[in-house]
Parts: structure tokens; sequence; C-alpha cells
């Protein structure tokens, strides 16, 4: 991944509006977030390939950046995302990491859905 | 270390069998015991991409999956199976179902050890869920052809609760062997270890220091009741 290029972001968000897309969107402490690293609990919440469509996308903030996608009957937000990458399959991924390089949140769009195991893809 | 006819061990990630145990492991397959490792997931849902980051959400699992195969070689582990479950939910499936999984292994290989995390012990959700399978595997055999479990428990009042260990394993002899295991986990090692090796790395005292506390692995012989 690499540094958010607002303008490349938010070129690669209009590419998905109005249309249905698969989700990934994440967020977490770690899993040790208790047990290690002394924080009250560990918190996390994902959803993978929730099928969605938004008629606005925007990308806001500075380092780190926000991300609000608006939906006929409801809205998807990020905060804290600092990296992204357009990759291979053309997904958008982005993510928010840490002074450690942790990933502290995660947001990606798919015209396809995302695998839920690589053993699936190995099997194609 | 005694030949043992067959081990097999139980773990829902990559790293879960090198992290804190990869020196029993080597001991073992020093020995000429044949080592099989159930990996219940790939880690798909880590948080660690490596320092400085280098995988991604997407790209994780499949560096995961090679990350634990060389582990695998390090350690002698010809045998690796994937259960194909997902990072962080396996707490959610039917746990006879996992059982099943578990338990046609255990059937395959007929180990005289099952090495897991000790069950209401292992801290990360997955841990319990697997170890817990693990358990209701070991129950549906017949007592005499039953493994001993051996679990690993890393809560902070374990031995509180479950008493000292049963088990320690010295893995001095290993230690080059569980270190080169460790750091095939490189998304994660990385993440978790710079410090321990920058430590090392700044004076002699210090890696005796930590040398001394990877020397000794630890577990409890988990009792099945009937």
């Amino acid at each position: 991944m690499q540094p958010i290029q607002v303008d490349v972001v938010q070129t690669k968000l209009s590419e998905y509006l109005n249309q249905e897309v698969y989700l990934h969107l994440e967020t977490t402490n770690g899993a040790y977030a208790a047990h290690r690293f002394g924080q009250p609990m560990a918190v996390c919440a994902y959803i993978r390939n929730g099928k969605v469509k938004f008629e606005r996308a925007s990308i806001a903030g500075d380092k780190p950046y926000r991300v609000g996608l608006k939906m006929a009957d409801g809205w998807i937000y990020a905060q804290g995302l600092t990296d992204f990458e357009v990759d291979g399959l053309g997904r958008l991924l982005l993510a928010g990491h840490d002074e450690e390089g942790r990933l502290a949140v995660s947001l990606e769009l798919s015209r396809t859905p995302f695998p839920m195991s690589v053993l699936d893809e190995e099997e194609v | 270390m005694q030949k043992e006819r067959h081990v097999l061990l139980v773990y829902p990630h990559p790293d879960d069998e090198s992290f804190g145990k990869a020196g029993s492991v080597a001991l073992y397959t020093k020995a000429g015991t044949p080592v099989t490792l159930i990996c219940g997931t790939l880690g798909e849902l880590g948080r660690n991409m490596g320092k400085p980051t280098f995988a991604n959400r997407e790209s994780l699992p499949a560096i995961r999956k090679k990350e634990l195969e060389e582990a695998c070689a390090a350690l002698g582990i010809e045998d690796l199976r994937l259960l194909g479950l997902r990072d962080k939910t396996v707490e959610f499936e039917d746990p006879e179902w996992v059982a099943d999984k578990i338990e046609a292994i255990i059937r395959e290989v007929k180990p005289s050890v099952l090495v897991t995390y000790y069950p209401k012990h292992g801290v990360h959700p997955d841990h319990d869920a697997l170890s817990h399978a693990a358990v209701i595997a070991v129950k549906r055999l017949p007592k005499e052809e039953r493994p001993v479990i051996y679990g690993s428990a890393v809560t902070h009042n374990a031995r509180d609760v479950i008493g000292p260990p049963d088990i320690t394993f010295d893995v001095t002899d290993v230690l080059d062997t569980k270190l080169a295991a460790m750091r095939a986990h490189k998304s994660q090692y990385e993440s978790m270890f710079s410090r321990m090796e920058e430590e090392m790395a700044k004076s002699p005292e210090a890696r005796e220091q930590i040398e001394a506390n990877l020397r000794t692995e630890y577990f409890w012989i988990y009792p099945v009741a009937d």
C-alpha cells in the first residue's frame, strides 16, 4: 500500500457509484488489546462482502483521512485511513495503520466478492 | 525427549505452532516423532502487516500460508492440514462440526499426544474454540485410543486457577530452530518481536536474559472426563 493520494482515491470511489458493490469494512485494536496492551478490552467489528449501493462517495480530512459513502437509506463511514492500493484485481483497498504499522481500520470496495479463503481461490 | 508414536498439533492460526511452542515441536521431530499440524484458519484478520508494512488485508492470507509452510519446514513438520475456517469466526461455528474435522484426522494419524491451547485459557476466542472442539473430538474415542492432551495456558491467572504446569521442556538444544520457525512468520514476527530483537542485538546480557526465557516451554495436561 502507499500513502493516500486524495485525488486518486476520490476518482476510484466515484467509479463505484450507483451500482451494487461488495464492501469489506473493519476496525480492530487487536485480539490481545486487553491481555497484552493494557487496554480495557479488545474491540473489533467487521463486515465482509456486504452488498451495498451508494449515490455519493467522498474522502475528507488530511492524514489520516475519512471516507463517507451515502446510501439511499443510510451511511457507510470509516475514520483513520492512511494508506491505499488499487490491487491487481482493480479493487480499492483503504487502510489505516498505527505508528507500528498495524492495521486499525480497513475499508475496501470490489465489484466481485472478496474471497473468504485463499484455499477456495486455489481450487478454482 | 522420548519418541512419541505421533504428535498432533491443533491450532487456529499460522504462528500459534511457533510462538511459545516451536522448541517443543522441534524436540519431537528431532527425536523422530512424526508431527501433524492442523491449522484452522490462515489468520486472515491479523492486524500485523509486517514492520515495515508489506501486507494488506487481501494479500495477508496467502502470505501467512507461505510463512506457515516455511515454519513447518524449519520444524520438520511434514504433514500440514488446513481446515479452511476463517479467522475470528471459529467460536461461532458448530463445535461438533469442527470436532468432526479434528476427529477424522485423529483417527487417521493416531496421535499419542495432542497439543493445543488449554481450554478456556487461550485468551484468543479462536484458541478456546478450537481447543474445545479438540476435546470433544478426543472424548468421542474409546478411552484406550485417546491421545494425552497437552495444553498451553496463556491467561495471566492460569497458575492460580489450574496450578503449575505439568510439563516443562528445556529447548536449549533447538533454540536456533525455534527462532527460525518464529522468524518464518515474518508478517507477524517483526511487529511483535522487533523490540526483542533490538534488545538482543544491544547487549549480551539482554540476549542471555531473553534466550533464558525462550529456552523453557510449558504445558498443562488437560484431564479428559468420561
